[in-house]
């Protein structure tokens, strides 16, 4: 069976590295194409922070948590009204002290959110099969916007981690006018980098860590040495709804905090799929290559097809990540790291 | 006591067989039907047909289509919608190219064209599923999205990628009031609501249940899951593009693509799972539902807000939509899977029995 | 037991193996299967039984060997060629269409006898109208042979489980097979479940001639109505024969009993 499959995976493979290489050969700029690869792969980096807070509920319950796009939402927008309120209600300073405040606070409403999504929504349903559990959480996502909205209000907030909006060059010796990088993608990356980092200790040296991975490898086995499961299903909803908030204050910080983000939600499905659904890393890896991929073929591939086919204009992004998902789904399900699947009758 | 069969005996199996068979049901379906026919039109204003009963129609069909597929065949599709927007960019097409041709003619085609279209986005159902084929029909509803949007020769080379269509004609019979426009989609809806039953009850709906059910054992009977999957797409995709070609014709008259976005597909779900999977009159109840909430909220909220002296702006009337449709979601596949055609249903069982307990 | 007027073989399995992963399901088993008699499979849990009868309806595939049934020889069966070519089959856990009804769950069985088109179909014409209700006598039959007239309307779900081994059986016998893979079809039953069952069995080998092969734990129902008897054990076939000759197999007793040391 390995060997059937392994032709097409090539094959996929074969044609992604072309893609990736093709603009390098037809003329355009080193720089330039730094700065598009750059670009992307920091893109790719906020779409992992949003796929990790998947992984990891997926990983511990097996429940694809459709709603983490409406949690990233949610948590932003609560971080950047209560940032803006506290200073009126308890006289502390704007600025850090606020936001730092309003973190906290929103990280403890993010852990009641998950509390009341676990007991309302997950354990009535943990016998079902996968897509019915999808579609609640489908219907959690819509529950989340207009309650978001209905209490922290609809406009377009921002959130002001005081970093500069200016972007900054590198490199300018090696490359003609140096490559243009974002600052705030950068301390994006570092933030997202510094998370993983904190999870990753977490997973492995902390009790609850070990519990955590126990569940994820075995439900009954976990409990029959006592794990207490729907404690820690809790507490797995909770460090998502952290990595939610985290991702919500960097996604907020840089575009403001707007609806577009919930449809984040489903840009992250790809990246599961790509990286495989119980693998942190893959989510990571899985991000990047989203990421890479569609600016790519936004500024590289579109061009030339809109003069092709005479096109109204790119929006190649729209459907990269899920067609090339599709095309995955079909070489390799399980993903780059994901576990294989044996089917029993 | 009303509602008792005694009395209505089957002597063949054509009878038992039969769609309708409880006398009761069967004279409460015609007069519904005559009603909708004789009365409605002349007692609903135009408002109620533009914005209630043309788009309930319309919407119905689709949540139709989409129930063959996800609660008979047990699939899933998460982009419906953009075998809708075929449908309607296909008729557009169809219209533009040969505008001699009869509407409904326009519609069958347009149909064919989405059940195609609908057939080749189902492939990967034969290798993938659940979850996983969701993500696939998402990518169909992005993919054609970004087509209909991008490649000018669909909408005519539009300068504002938006299409507007011209009155209907059929058979000399120009469409074009609101009491005309009912009466054709009710003609439509009604038949094809018709067909999907017949379907349901035939050997191919029977297939579809039973890859639903168990698919393996499916097999082992001889059934074979590439017929039943792919049927099941194109039958589905057929009913989308013929509700897509009416939606952008007689509902909408001009649309530009994200009239068809992935809200509608979610929209549509959320239907079928409110209303019941697996029952075509779920699906018009579903559909009756998600038209009218959001209506009866508008008028509703003002009217409370002043009996608790609030004012509830209309952002807020869609918020609470948003909120009532994600916890009715959660409820009904926490508690009743079947949805509202199941209670309904079991209200019908206790009717029989009334004023007996039991 | 009654007299039965056994033929030749029309079932043959030779020298198949399968393993999944490492693990060695079945090892090198054949045996053959004669027309209209009643050939039991038994051995102790995990012996195979469940992945032989699997192989043979084609729903797995063996690594190694072929399987002859009616003369056509295949190593690689598949599902809709052995529906077609008459193997009918019933599963240990039952596999019932939960959302369907009694009459739904036999007439899916009719499947391959139905064939009008979907334009017939949904226009409910002639040809799809008269099939239905040809396929419905057909089934009738099955049901009234089955006793479950009843529960006909009723969804199976909401069926005692008994009656749910009586539904996988008439959905297998509404296809007409020729040969009939029963998987443990008596598990679970009581006493006179079980005698109905048998009963069953047994009618259907005698009034339909159908080919029975069955997988079963309980030794006296299999003493009782097969002919022949092959015994597996870890994936091997250690017995085959009369259920005479099989119990007093030494190593069939061994594997049932374990050594005495």
């Amino acid at each position: 069976m390995a060997a059937k499959k392994n032709g097409p995976i090539a094959a996929l493979g074969a044609v992604l590295a072309a893609g990736l290489l093709a603009p390098l050969f037809t003329g355009s700029a080193p720089g330039f194409y730094i700065e598009v690869l750059l670009g992307g792969l920091m893109a790719g980096v906020l779409y992992s922070l949003v796929a990790l807070g998947f992984v990891l509920i997926f990983k511990a319950s097996g429940v694809f948590n459709f709603a983490q796009g409406a949690m990233v939402l949610f948590a932003a927008l609560a971080l950047a009204r209560l940032a803006e309120w506290l200073p009126g209600w308890i006289g502390i300073p704007a600025g850090y002290p606020a936001l730092a405040l309003a973190f906290v606070l929103a990280a403890g409403i993010m852990v009641a959110v998950a509390w009341v999504i676990e007991r309302v929504v997950l354990r009535p349903l943990v016998a079902q099969d996968p897509v019915a559990l999808l579609m609640a959480t489908l219907g959690v996502t819509f529950f989340l916007d207009g309650f978001g909205q209905t209490i922290w209000g609809s406009n377009i907030y921002a959130i002001n981690l005081g970093i500069s909006k200016d972007p900054t060059f590198i490199l300018p010796s090696v490359f003609q006018g140096g490559i243009l990088i974002s600052k705030e993608d950068l301390v994006a990356t570092v933030i997202a980098t510094a998370l993983v980092i904190l999870l990753a200790l977490f997973f492995q040296k902390t009790a609850t860590g070990r519990a955590l991975r126990a569940v994820a490898d075995d439900h009954q086995a976990a409990q029959s040495i006592g794990i207490p499961l729907n404690r820690i299903w809790v507490i797995v909803w909770s460090v998502a709804g952290f990595v939610a908030l985290v991702a919500g204050m960097v996604w907020g910080s840089k575009l403001g905090v707007q609806f577009s983000i919930a449809q984040l939600a489903l840009k992250a499905l790809p990246v599961v799929i790509l990286g495989g659904f119980t693998s942190i890393p893959g989510a990571i890896v899985g991000g990047l290559i989203i990421g890479v991929g569609e600016k790519m073929s936004e500024v590289f591939l579109g061009p030339p097809l809109v003069k092709l086919w005479d096109l109204a204009g790119g929006g190649i992004e729209n459907w990269f990540a899920y067609v090339l998902a599709l095309l995955f789904l079909m070489v390799r399900p399980e993903g780059l790291f994901g576990e294989k699947h044996i089917d029993r009758v | 006591m009303f509602y008792r069969e005694n009395g209505q005996f089957k002597s063949s199996y054509r009878e038992d067989q039969q769609l309708l068979g409880i006398r009761q049901d069967r004279w409460f379906i015609f007069a519904l039907i005559a009603f909708a026919f004789l009365a409605v039109p002349y007692l609903a204003s135009d408002y109620m047909f533009r914005a209630i009963l043309i788009p309930f129609l319309i919407v119905s069909l689709a949540a139709i289509g989409l129930n063959l597929l996800v609660g008979y065949c047990g699939q899933i599709s998460l982009g419906h919608a953009a075998f809708m927007s075929v449908g309607a960019y296909a008729a557009y097409n169809l219209v533009v190219h040969f505008p001699q041709l009869n509407f409904i003619v326009v519609l069958v085609l347009a149909g064919f064209i989405s059940a195609l279209i609908g057939t080749v986005f189902g492939l990967p159902s034969l290798q993938i599923k659940g979850l996983y084929l969701g993500v696939a029909t998402l990518a169909a509803q992005f993919f054609i999205d970004w087509v209909f949007a991008r490649v000018k020769w669909f909408t005519n080379y539009s300068p504002s990628g938006s299409v507007s269509t011209a009155q209907i004609d059929m058979l000399g019979w120009t469409v074009n009031t609101p009491v005309e426009k009912y009466l054709m989609v009710l003609a439509i809806v009604i038949v094809f609501a018709l067909m999907a039953k017949n379907l349901v009850r035939g050997h191919i709906g029977r297939s579809w249940m039973a890859m639903r059910d168990m698919d393996v054992a499916a097999e082992v009977i001889g059934i074979r899951p590439v017929h039943a999957k792919l049927s099941a797409f194109a039958v589905s995709a057929f009913y989308a593009g013929v509700a897509g070609a009416l939606w952008g014709f007689v509902h909408l008259g001009s649309w530009e693509p994200a009239a068809f976005s992935i809200n509608f597909s979610l929209n549509l779900l959320f239907m079928i799972i409110i209303g019941g999977m697996g029952s075509i009159l779920g699906s018009f109840i579903g559909a009756a539902f998600i038209v009218l909430l959001p209506i009866t909220l508008n008028q509703v909220l003002p009217v409370m807000g002043r009996w608790v002296g609030m004012n509830f702006s209309t952002a807020f009337a869609s918020h609470l939509e948003f909120m009532i449709f994600g916890a009715l979601i959660i409820f009904f596949l926490v508690v009743e899977p079947l949805g509202l055609a199941r209670l309904w249903s079991i209200g019908k069982e206790k009717l029989r029995l009334w004023p007996f307990p039991h | 037991m009654s007299e039965r007027d056994i033929g030749e073989v029309i079932l043959d399995v030779r020298n198949i193996s399968l393993s999944f992963g490492g693990v060695k399901a079945l090892q090198n088993i054949s045996f053959d299967v004669r027309e209209h008699e009643v050939r039991a499979i038994i051995g102790p849990n995990g012996a195979g039984k469940s992945s032989m009868l699997n192989c043979i309806n084609g729903v797995y595939h063996p690594q190694g060997g072929e399987i002859a049934f009616l003369g056509e020889v295949r190593s690689d069966m598949n599902t809709h060629h052995a529906a077609e070519s008459g193997i009918g089959r019933t599963f240990q856990n039952l596999a019932l269409f939960k959302g369907m009804s009694v009459i739904d769950n036999l007439m899916t069985g009719r499947n391959l006898k139905m064939k009008t088109g979907l334009l017939a179909q949904a226009f409910h014409l002639g040809p799809a109208r008269a099939e239905e209700v040809r396929e419905r006598k057909f089934v009738e039959h099955i049901i009234d042979f089955l006793e479950i007239q009843a529960y006909r309307k009723t969804p199976v779900g909401r069926l005692p489980y008994g009656l749910q081994k009586r539904v996988d059986l008439g959905r297998a016998l509404a296809g007409e097979p020729r040969l009939l893979l029963l998987d443990e079809p008596m598990a679970g039953m009581n006493m006179e479940e079980k005698q109905d069952m048998c009963r069953f069995v047994l009618d259907i080998n005698d009034e339909f001639g159908t080919t029975i092969v069955l997988i079963e734990h309980d030794m006296s129902v299999v003493m009782d109505i097969s002919d022949r008897v092959v015994v597996l054990d870890y994936g091997s076939k250690i017995g085959d024969g009369t259920p005479d000759e099989v119990r007093s197999n030494p190593e069939v007793i061994k594997a049932y009993l374990g050594e005495s040391h």
